[in-house]
C-alpha cells in the first residue's frame, strides 16, 4: 500500500545510513593519527573514498530516475536511499575533513556538498508538506481543464454585462483580457496576483452596483456572483501553481549544484593525488 | 419455350455471385437473377466509403472471385470486373416472384411475367431484401427511406430516424453532424445495439446533439410530419425526412411458397438444411444469410461449394485443412469427420450445434492431449477459457490446502466455467487423471455459444451451481448436504446499483455472489454509510437468519452482479450437516461483527469505499491509485509508461476524480469482465495468465473498445513520431530526452493518415518487474492494487 519514502520498507535505508554513520563516528573517535584527524590518514582516505562513492551514487539517481522499466528495485527504493544516505554524507564528509577548513578547493567542494544537501533537505520538506496541501486546495473535484472553466465564466460575465452600463462592460472585458495566471518565478511562488484584473473588476463593479436599481441591480448581482466564483477559482489556481512551484523550485538549485560539486570533487581528488 | 439452365441462382449477393462465378468457371449453363440493376444490393447499400471487413480471419476464402477487407467501392469494383471476366450470366431487374416444381424441372416466375426453368435452384437472397417497413398510415410517403447511402448528402434538415439497432444509431450519429436529428425508440433503452454504438448514441442524446423519443411508436406519417404514440399521449415531430431502420427478416412467405419448411414459427427462425445446403425440397439449395451465415466470406465460400455439390463433387468444406492441422496431434490418425462425430457423441454440451456451427466452434478451440498427471491450469491463474473432456478425465483439486481433496470429471464433462462466469482467477487446479483429449475454448466462443444455444447455458448452470457452492463455501460439502439447497436455489441477477435487500427487511435467504460484487451499508446518523465491500466468491444475507433478526444492513450491487440465492432454512440444514462449513460460517460472521463495529467509528473509510465503487473499482481486478499526499506531480509515472510503450503513454495521471486524497487516474482497471473485449471484431483483446488485459497486434483500429470502455482509458494512436537517438540529445540537444515525449509527440504529430490502433495499459506484461508507472514513482504515491486488498479493514483504518 501507500508508504512515504521515509518509512519505506520499514526504514530500511535509515537503518543502513545510521549504521554507516555510527561505524564512521566510532572509527573517528578511536582513531588518533599523527597531527590530529585529517583527510590524509588511512581513515581520512577511507571516509573520503566512501564519501566520493556516495556522491557519485547519489548523483546517479538523476540517471536512474530516467531509466524506465529496468532494474530490480523500485525507484522509491532509490529515493528512500537517496534521502537517508544523502543526509549521512554530511557527517561522513565532515569526519573525512577532520574539521580542517580553509580557503581552498577542498573546502569549496565541502561547501558545495553542504549546499546540495541543504537544497535536498528543503526538497524533502517540500515533498512531505506540499502535496497534501495541494490536494486540500484542489478539493474533491479535480480542477480539470481550468482554462475551459475560466473561459466559461468569462463568457457568462460577458453575457450578463451586455445589458449593463459601458463602464461595467469595460471592467468585464478588462477582467477577461488581462487576467494572468502563472508568470514570473516570483509571481508563481507568491501564489497571488496583487494586480489581478478579475479581482479589480469584482471590487469596482461591487462598488458601482450599490447604486443600481431594478433590472440593472438584478444583473449586477448575478454578475458579482459569477465574478466572485471566478476570483475564488483563480485564487485556488494560483495557490495550486504556488505549490507546484514550491515543489519544483529546489531542483533548479539541487541539480546544477550537484554538477558543480562533481567537477570540484574531481579537482579535489586530482590535487590531493598531485600533492601525494 | 422458357429458357432452361442447369442452375438458376436467385440473388447476386456475395453467395449468389460467387456461385455464378464458379458455375461460369466450370462451364455449366447458369443464370444469376438479380432484382435490382446492380450486383450485391446489400453491400451496394452500405454507407459510402464504409470499410468492409473479411471476418472470420482464420477462414480461408474459396471462391472464383476475390475478397479482401477494403472500402465498399473497392470491393464492388472487383466483383463487377470479375463477374464480367468470368462471363457470369447475370440478368438484372429480374425479380423472382415464385418457384415451383422439383429437381430437374424447377420453374421460376419473374415479375416481368417471363418464366425460366432450371434443374437446380440456389437461393441466395439474404435478408436485406426484406427490410421491415413502416406499417403506420402514411408510411408510403416519399420522404420515408429505408437506407442511407451518404450521410453527408443531407444538410440542415430535420430528420427522424426510427429504430434502435446498430444501423439506426450509426445513421443517426452520422447525420447529426449536419442535421437536426430525432431518434425514435420503441423501448426505453437501446439494448439491441452493440455497446459501442449504445455509448455513442447515449452521449449524443446527453449532449443534446440528438433528441430521443423513448417508448415511442410511429402512429402516422404525413408529408413533413411524424406523429408518435408516447407514454403520455401523442407527440409530433416535424421532419423533412424519415429514415426507418427496422431490421430485416427472412422473407418467409416467399420461401415457404417454394415448399421450404421452417423448424418453428419464430420470425427469426431459418430453414433447416443438409450439410450440402440442400433444403427439404431436393434440388433447391439455400446459402448465405438466409441459411444463417451472414458473413461475406462464409457466403462466398458457400456459393462456390454449392455449385460443386450440385455437380456431385463431395468437396470438403474450406476449413477442412485447418481442422486437419488442428487434429494432427490426436492419436489414431482419424479423419476430420470422424473426429467431429466423435466429439459430438462424447460431449453432450455440443450436441445442439449444427454441423456448421460445430466446425466454426472447433476452429476457435485448442486441442489438448495431456498425459496422466499433466496440469491443465493452476489455481489463481487468470485464464478464462473453458474446457471440455472428449476422452479421458481430470481431477479438480478443490481444496487449496490438500491436493488430495478432488472431484473427478470424465468423458463429456467440462470445467473452467467458474472462472468464465466470475471473471476472476481460477479457483482450483486441474490435473489430467489419465491420457485425455480435451477441447479448450476461448471466452469469446463460449459467450457466443451460450448466447446462441440455450441448452448450453442451462447445462452449464446446473453443473456450475454445485461447483460454485463447493468452491465458495466448503470443499468438504457432500452431495447429500448440498442437495436440499440445490432444489430451491436459483440464479438471481442484479444490475449495477440495484438493491438486493434493505436494512430492516425480513430474512428471505442467503445470496452467494458468483459474479460481480456488492456493497454493504447501514444507516448511521440518518445517512447510508458503506461498511463493507464484498466481492464474488462470498455470501451475504446470512447474518439475519443466524441471529434470527431482520436484515441489519442494506446490500447493493456495485456492478452487474449474479448471485445464487439459497433458502434460509435449507442453508441452515446444510450448515448443520457439515461441521467444517459451520465453523467457517461462524468465523466469517464474527469477523463481520468486528469489522462492522470498527467501520461504524470510521464513516470516512466507508465513504472511500463508496467513492471507489462509483469509480468502477468494484469490477476492477487491478487499479492504479495515487495518494495525493505523496504525489509531487513529477509525472514520472506517465513518462515511464510512454518510454516503455513506444513513446505513447496509456495513463493520464492528472485526469480522473479524487476523494479524501485518493486519486483515481485515467488508467485501465483490468475489469473482471472487460467491456473492451465485448465487441472486438478481430478478437484482439485478451487476458493474460496474471490478469493483464491487453491488445495484440491484430487490432484494426475500429475504435469499438475505446467506445465501450466506461472509464475512457483506451485511445487510438498512430504511434509516436520517431525521436532522435540518445546521443543526439545529449550532445546536440536534439529531440526530447528520456521521458520527455509529450511535447515532442504533439509538435511532430504525424498527419500522413497512418493507421491508428487502440492502445491501453497492459500492466507492462512483457517487462520483468511489473508495472513501470508504479516502479518509476519516486515517492510511493502510485500503487496498483486489487479492490479486495485496498478495501481491507487495516488499510481503510489507516486512512479513516
Amino acid at each position: 500500500m501507500h508508504t512515504s519514502i521515509l518509512v519505506f520498507r520499514n526504514f530500511r535505508y535509515l537503518k543502513i545510513a545510521v549504521g554507516l554513520v555510527l561505524v564512521a563516528i566510532v572509527a573517528y573517535v578511536i582513531h588518533s593519527p599523527l597531527g590530529g584527524p585529517n583527510g590524509g590518514s588511512w581513515l581520512g582516505y577511507t571516509l573520503g573514498t566512501l564519501g566520493a562513492l556516495l556522491i557519485v551514487w547519489l548523483a546517479w539517481f538523476g540517471v536512474r530516475k530516467r531509466r524506465y522499466g529496468v532494474g530490480k528495485l523500485l525507484l522509491e527504493d532509490w529515493a528512500s536511499g537517496h534521502v537517508y544516505l544523502g543526509l549521512s554524507l554530511l557527517i561522513i564528509a565532515t569526519l573525512h575533513s577532520g574539521f580542517q577548513f580553509g580557503i581552498n578547493v577542498h573546502t569549496l567542494a565541502y561547501a558545495l556538498m553542504v549546499l546540495v544537501i541543504a537544497s535536498g533537505a528543503y526538497g524533502l520538506y517540500a515533498y512531505l508538506r506540499y502535496p497534501g496541501l495541494r490536494s486540500l486546495n484542489r478539493g474533491e473535484g479535480a480542477l480539470g481543464d481550468v482554462w475551459a472553466l475560466v473561459a466559461g465564466m468569462s463568457r457568462d460575465c460577458y453575457e450578463i454585462a451586455r445589458d449593463l452600463p459601458d463602464e461595467v462592460y469595460k471592467l468585464v472585458e478588462d477582467a477577461d483580457k488581462n487576467t494572468a495566471l502563472g508568470g514570473s518565478v516570483w509571481r508563481q511562488l507568491s501564489g497571488r496576483d496583487p494586480n489581478c484584473a478579475s479581482t479589480r473588476a469584482l471590487r469596482e463593479i461591487r462598488k458601482k452596483a450599490e447604486s443600481y436599481t431594478d433590472r440593472d441591480a438584478d444583473a449586477a448581482r448575478r454578475l458579482v456572483r459569477v465574478l466572485a466564483r471566478k476570483v475564488e477559482l483563480l485564487g485556488r489556481i494560483r495557490k495550486d501553481i504556488q505549490y507546484k512551484a514550491l515543489l519544483d523550485i529546489w531542483l533548479y538549485f539541487h541539480v546544477p549544484l550537484t554538477v558543480a560539486l562533481l567537477g570540484v570533487l574531481a579537482i579535489h581528488i586530482i590535487t590531493v593525488f598531485l600533492y601525494w | 419455350m422458357a429458357e432452361h439452365y442447369q442452375v438458376a441462382i436467385v440473388g447476386s449477393g456475395p453467395c449468389g455471385m460467387s456461385a455464378g462465378g464458379r458455375a461460369a468457371e466450370k462451364g455449366i449453363s447458369h443464370i444469376v437473377l438479380e432484382r435490382t440493376d446492380h450486383l450485391s444490393d446489400t453491400i451496394f447499400k452500405y454507407q459510402k466509403g464504409k470499410h468492409v471487413m473479411a471476418t472470420p480471419d482464420i477462414l480461408p476464402l474459396r471462391s472464383s472471385m476475390d475478397f479482401e477487407p477494403g472500402t465498399r467501392e473497392a470491393i464492388l469494383g472487383t466483383w463487377e470486373r470479375q463477374t464480367q471476366s468470368l462471363g457470369v450470366n447475370v440478368r438484372f431487374n429480374a425479380e423472382v416472384t415464385a418457384i415451383s416444381g422439383q429437381k430437374g424441372g424447377f420453374a421460376l416466375k419473374l415479375k416481368s411475367g417471363e418464366e425460366i426453368t432450371a434443374d437446380n435452384v440456389v437461393l441466395g437472397i439474404g435478408l436485406q431484401g426484406n427490410l421491415r417497413r413502416l406499417a403506420c398510415p402514411g408510411g408510403d410517403w416519399d420522404g420515408v427511406q429505408y437506407q442511407l447511402d451518404d450521410p453527408d448528402e443531407y444538410e440542415g434538415e430535420n430528420i427522424a430516424v426510427i429504430g434502435a439497432g446498430d444501423a439506426a444509431i450509426e445513421n443517426a450519429v452520422a447525420l447529426s453532424r449536419q442535421n437536426n436529428v430525432y431518434i425514435i425508440n420503441r423501448r426505453d433503452e437501446c439494448a439491441r445495439a452493440k455497446d459501442g454504438n449504445r455509448n455513442l448514441i447515449e452521449a449524443a442524446i446527453e449532449s443534446g446533439d440528438i433528441t430521443c423519443y423513448y417508448n415511442a411508436d410511429p402512429k402516422s406519417v404525413s408529408p413533413g410530419k411524424l406523429t408518435l404514440t408516447v407514454a403520455d399521449g401523442e407527440a409530433e415531430v416535424e421532419c423533412d425526412r424519415i429514415i426507418a431502420r427496422l431490421g430485416a427478416i427472412a422473407p418467409r412467405k416467399f420461401v415457404e411458397s417454394c415448399g421450404i419448411e421452417f423448424p418453428s414459427s419464430d420470425p427469426a427462425a431459418l430453414p433447416e438444411l443438409s450439410p450440402q445446403y440442400e433444403s427439404n425440397v431436393p434440388g433447391l439449395y439455400i446459402v448465405g444469410a438466409l441459411a444463417g451465415f451472414p458473413l461475406i466470406k462464409q457466403a462466398m465460400n458457400q456459393g462456390y461449394e454449392v455449385v460443386e455439390f450440385i455437380l456431385g463433387n463431395q468437396i470438403k468444406p474450406a476449413d477442412e485443412p485447418l481442422l486437419e492441422e488442428k487434429f494432427k496431434t490426436l492419436p489414431g490418425n482419424r479423419s476430420v469427420d470422424e473426429v467431429i462425430t466423435h466429439i459430438r457423441e462424447n460431449v453432450p454440451l455440443l450436441r445442439g450445434l449444427t454441423p456448421l456451427q460445430l466446425r466454426e466452434f472447433l476452429l476457435d478451440a485448442t486441442i489438448h492431449v495431456p498425459g496422466k498427471g499433466d496440469v491443465i491450469f493452476e489455481r489463481n491463474d487468470y485464464t478464462n477459457s473453458f474446457f471440455m473432456i472428449v476422452d479421458g478425465g481430470a481431477d479438480i483439486q478443490i481444496d487449496e490446502k490438500d491436493p488430495n481433496v478432488k472431484v473427478t470429471v470424465g468423458v463429456g464433462d467440462f470445467f473452467g466455467e467458474i472462472g468464465l462466469i466470475a471473471g476472476r482467477r481460477r479457483s482450483a487446479t486441474v490435473v489430467a487423471a489419465e491420457p485425455s483429449f480435451m477441447l479448450e475454448s476461448p471466452r469469446r466462443s463460449m459467450i457466443k455459444l451460450i448466447n446462441s444455444v440455450e441448452a448450453v447455458e442451462r447445462a452449464m448452470n446446473e453443473v456450475a451451481l454445485v461447483r460454485q457452492l463447493r468452491t465458495y463455501l466448503s470443499p468438504h460439502l457432500t452431495d447429500e448436504a448440498i442437495q436440499p439447497v440445490l432444489e430451491t436455489a436459483e440464479v438471481r441477477s442484479f444490475k449495477s446499483g440495484q438493491t438486493m435487500f434493505k436494512e430492516g427487511d425480513a430474512d428471505e435467504g442467503v445470496y452467494l455472489i458468483r459474479k460481480g460484487s456488492v456493497t454493504v451499508s447501514r444507516r448511521i446518523g440518518g445517512k447510508d454509510i458503506v461498511i463493507a465491500y464484498v466481492p464474488a466468491g462470498h455470501y451475504v444475507g446470512e447474518m439475519a437468519f443466524l441471529t434470527r433478526a431482520r436484515r441489519n444492513a442494506t446490500v447493493r450491487a456495485a456492478i452487474n452482479t449474479e448471485t445464487i440465492w439459497m433458502d434460509s432454512d435449507r442453508f441452515r440444514q446444510m450448515i448443520e450437516a457439515s461441521p467444517q462449513l459451520r465453523g467457517e460460517v461462524e468465523r466469517r460472521l464474527l469477523t463481520r461483527f468486528i469489522e462492522g463495529e470498527s467501520m461504524h467509528a470510521r464513516p470516512d473509510a466507508g465513504n472511500i469505499i463508496q467513492f471507489l465503487v462509483e469509480q468502477g473499482v468494484g469490477e476492477a481486478t487491478d487499479i492504479l491509485l495515487i495518494d495525493e499526499t505523496l504525489c509531487v506531480a513529477c509525472d514520472n509515472c506517465e513518462k515511464a509508461c510512454a518510454e516503455t510503450h513506444g513513446g505513447v503513454s496509456r495513463l493520464n495521471r492528472e485526469a480522473g476524480p479524487t476523494f479524501n486524497r485518493i486519486h483515481v487516474p485515467t488508467s485501465c482497471r483490468h475489469c473482471e469482465h472487460p467491456h473492451c473485449m465485448a465487441d472486438c471484431p478481430p478478437d484482439a483483446i485478451h487476458r493474460a495468465v496474471d490478469g493483464e488485459v491487453y491488445i495484440d497486434d491484430s487490432c484494426i483500429g475500429c475504435g469499438n473498445c475505446e467506445r465501450n470502455c466506461p472509464y475512457g482509458v483506451i485511445h487510438l494512436s498512430a504511434g509516436a513520431p520517431k525521436k532522435p537517438g540518445l546521443f543526439s540529445w545529449m550532445l546536440f540537444g536534439l529531440g526530447p530526452g528520456p521521458g520527455e515525449n509529450k511535447k515532442w509527440n504533439k509538435a511532430h504529430k504525424k498527419d500522413d493518415g497512418a493507421p491508428k490502433v487502440a492502445v491501453k495499459c497492459d500492466m507492462c506484461l512483457n517487462i520483468p518487474g511489473g508495472a513501470s508507472c508504479v516502479r518509476a514513482c519516486p515517492t510511493g504515491a502510485a500503487i496498483r492494487v486489487s479492490p479486495e486488498e485496498f478495501f481491507s479493514l487495516s488499510e481503510l483504518a489507516a486512512r479513516g
